[in-house]
């Protein structure tokens, strides 16, 4: 433990806990936002090409969110003890929910007399699993009443209208990274169906975003002169900026026809930019307000053995993850390979 | 009367985690029986062994499937009900969770596909391998989460600072006192809880003629298995017990219901133990057994309740018959292995349909003994998290109010109970349709890849299931 302290893990940490989950949050993203788009599209065979274009990953997908909650106990143990249970009744519907969506892709081919029940399970567990994310999301940027080590509040704090608003923002979110996978992923008129509901999500991205964007300042004075004092003002120009732009590209490439992969990779770049705009709002706090990274992290000890074991495992999980997107990659068609 | 958010985060872990253990106490021994009959398969190519192999990994895919459903809430039922138990024990069991997390997601993203749709796509010998690795992938998730489960009974290798547990020593946390003991008397419960299930579905499918061949080789096969593993069971079963007694006495004193300390003592078969009067009702006891079972020799002294002070003792009841419904049924099932086996001289074990019906019928031993073990081993923890460090009442997130968590307990029973009936009527359904050469439906699970997916044979490497 002696010499183990001396070295500083908490960059190391931070840098696989923030990819952690920037990678949940994309994966189980756009197979969330499949399944928010799963219950208006309006015919049969489409809604099984929506269901499989996601069936052979998302559960992969899924994973990167137990990774990401234990990454979270295992590194920065005072975050875990006072977010997740401040967070309590957003948590535990997410749980649900994810149940309901995840045996829901099996059941619903296993279980044909109960279809139409896995399906809206399908449907309305995707849709409450990411706005019960977004509640946290939105209650985690506002901080939390605590008192040393322990969140003292009430298990109803997180529901706010500002935390409410980012729930309604990544349903929008994911909505259009749904759209954009189903852009890539499909043809014809599903395709076509999914270039004009991806139009509608985004333009309830730019609403909520920019709700968001106004209202987190105003908020907080803190994140106001972070963003808005000289010379801060002009380093982080560019994040507003590259955001218009990439939000532009992506209005665009959903309108052209030719354009395959571009919703997909523009809604990609959006959430990449507003995850930076959170990470410049709140570092170097892990709960807002309250504990710095580094107060919050666990013993040098604990966060050096499991980083040996991290640093061997996930990149060959991240290669294997890689390899089999390759191996799905490609449209998917009723005829070949899926059903 | 006021809602105790404790005693009600209690039972809302009690009520995931039975549900979830069905599922490894399933898993991890079809896991390995599947490998064993795929090692058949490689060593003797007779297309039996790949019958009876494919038919159980389509019943596996479902099992697995179910289980990371229903383990993706345990990981976060230590914050949002244990934070304070999160908090103070992070520093030791965190890696040993996280590790069992990137253990199991690793083989599984890398083997998983590979052994469910891969037979087409890879040599035989590399399906066995994957097969392989599946099994030591559940192994080794038995393995981590043992280790924490067993730290929590006997703690190790650590230092206490300002209420925190901080590691000293890793081995000596992983192999904590209790850890073997716990580990292999579990590893081979769940091969039992196996075991039965496979005897039994043998067993319906020779009354069901269509499959009878296959149906005798799964007999066949895990009765020559039982007939070892429940003896060992016991012997293990034995051991933990000496374990306990010298690490965890008050459990020891619970289970055997025990007031006060004695040399010399009976072993008392049924009691309604009175905790308040601190004694036993309608007690039927023999004489002598209980210091000869427990300490292996007549003058063997155990130690009674009346040692600890009362806030320290366990709750007595449950210990003390849950322990008893695992040791009937682990005697019950003994009795059907001999006879079952005995019954072998004379070709009489495949004819007599009365006899198949009665294994049939033992399919849900193996898990009722699983969860009166688990049952008398966490209770008997009570009124610890971490044994004799930290109480189960200091260790509750201090947020919570009892309605908070009475009304997520009821949002995880309503989900299990349309889930898991769920999940077994998609197996049975698997199970009524038999080893078919030739399966109509290709194997499907919600865990990994394809629920819908048929074998892609477009695609060059699909296993790449994952």
């Amino acid at each position: 433990m002696a010499e183990s302290a001396v070295i500083d893990f908490v960059p190391v940490w931070t840098l696989i806990l923030g990819a952690g989950v920037f990678l949940y949050v994309l994966l189980d993203g756009f197979d969330l936002g499949v399944g928010i788009l799963f219950g208006l599209i309006p015919d049969a065979p489409s809604r099984n090409l929506a269901i499989n274009s996601v069936a052979p990953v998302w559960d992969g997908n899924e994973t990167w969110l137990i990774l990401g909650a234990m990454g979270l106990f295992a590194a920065f143990p005072v975050a875990f003890a006072i977010i997740i249970p401040a967070v309590y009744f957003p948590v535990a519907v997410m749980l649900l929910a994810l149940i309901f969506r995840g045996v829901a892709f099996e059941f619903r081919f296993r279980d044909a007399p109960h279809r139409t029940f896995w399906d809206y399970g399908f449907a309305y567990g995707s849709l409450l699993a990411t706005f019960a994310q977004g509640i946290v999301l939105g209650a985690f940027i506002q901080g939390f009443r605590t008192e040393g080590y322990a969140f003292t509040g009430s298990s109803l704090d997180c529901f706010t209208p500002f935390s409410i608003v980012t729930g309604i923002c990544l349903v929008f979110g994911y909505a259009l990274l749904g759209a954009g996978w189903l852009v890539l992923k499909t043809e014809g008129a599903l395709q076509a169906w999914a270039r004009q509901h991806g139009r509608r999500a985004f333009l309830g991205v730019c609403a909520a975003v920019l709700l968001v964007s106004i209202w987190t300042p105003v908020m907080e004075p803190d994140i106001a002169r972070r963003w808005f004092s000289w010379p801060n003002i002009l380093l982080l120009a560019p994040v507003p900026i590259v955001t218009l732009v990439i939000a532009w590209a992506t209005w665009e490439a959903l309108g052209r026809t030719t354009s395959h992969w571009g919703p997909f990779t523009g809604a990609i770049g959006l959430f990449a930019m507003s995850y930076l705009g959170i990470a410049i709002s709140l570092w170097p706090m892990i709960v807002p307000h309250r504990f710095t990274l580094w107060q919050a992290a666990s013993a040098p000890a604990t966060q050096a053995f499991l980083l040996v074991g991290a640093l061997v495992l996930l990149p060959i999980i991240l290669m294997y993850t890689g390899w089999s997107y390759w191996v799905f990659r490609g449209k998917v068609r009723a005829d070949i390979g899926y059903h | 009367m006021t809602l105790d958010p404790v005693i009600l985060s209690r039972l809302q872990f009690v009520w995931v985690v039975a549900w979830h253990i069905l599922l490894p106490a399933f898993t991890v021994g079809l896991a390995s029986y599947i490998a064993f009959v795929e090692a058949l398969h490689l060593a003797t190519r007779r297309p039996i062994y790949l019958r009876v192999s494919n038919f159980w990994i389509r019943i596996f895919s479902v099992a697995f499937g179910m289980g990371v459903v229903s383990g993706i809430v345990m990981p976060f039922q230590f914050g949002t009900n244990w934070s304070r138990f999160s908090l103070a024990t992070a520093n030791v069991l965190s890696p040993l969770l996280a590790y069992e997390g990137l253990v199991a997601f690793f083989l599984e993203s890398a083997f998983l596909g590979v052994l469910l749709f891969g037979r087409k796509l890879v040599p035989p010998w590399a399906h066995f391998v994957a097969a392989l690795m599946v099994a030591l992938g559940t192994l080794f998730s038995t393995f981590w989460i043992l280790a924490t489960n067993s730290w929590m009974q006997t703690p190790a290798g650590y230092s206490l600072v300002d209420g925190r547990f901080y590691p000293q020593d890793w081995l000596a946390i992983i192999f904590n006192p209790s850890f073997p003991y716990r580990l292999f008397h579990t590893v081979v419960g769940f091969y039992i809880s196996t075991g039965f299930v496979v005897m039994s579905v043998g067993a319906w499918l020779i009354r069901d003629r269509r499959f009878a061949e296959e149906g005798r080789f799964m007999l066949s096969s895990t009765l020559w298995l039982l007939l070892v593993l429940v003896p060992v069971q016991m012997e293990l079963g034995d051991l933990h017990g000496l374990n306990t007694r010298e690490y965890q006495p008050a459990k020891l004193a619970a289970i055997e219901a025990r007031w006060d300390t004695g040399t010399r003592v009976p072993l008392t078969l049924f009691a309604i133990p009175d905790q308040e009067h601190a004694t036993n009702r309608f007690a039927i006891e023999v004489p002598l057994l209980g210091s000869l079972i427990l300490t292996h020799d007549l003058n063997g002294e155990v130690k009674g309740l009346k040692d600890w002070p009362r806030e320290d003792w366990p709750p007595v009841i449950v210990p003390f018959f849950a322990f008893r419904i695992m040791v009937g049924v682990g005697l019950l099932m003994l009795a059907i292995v001999v006879a079952a086996n005995l019954m072998r001289r004379g070709g009489q074990l495949f004819a007599r349909r009365g006899l198949l019906r009665a294994l049939e019928w033992s399919a849900p031993l193996g898990f009722i003994a699983v969860l009166a073990g688990w049952t008398t081993t966490e209770v008997g923890r009570q009124p610890w998290t971490v044994y004799g460090l930290l109480r189960t009442a200091d260790s509750v997130s201090p947020s919570l109010t009892g309605w908070n968590v009475l009304l997520s307990l009821l949002g995880y029973i309503l989900a299990y109970l349309i889930i898991f009936p769920a999940g077994w009527v998609v197996m049975s359904r698997f199970v009524r349709r038999g080893p078919e050469a030739a399966p109509t439906v290709e194997p499907i699970e919600s865990g990994r890849p394809q629920a819908p997916v048929r074998e892609p044979p477009a695609l060059s490497s699909g296993e790449g299931a994952a």
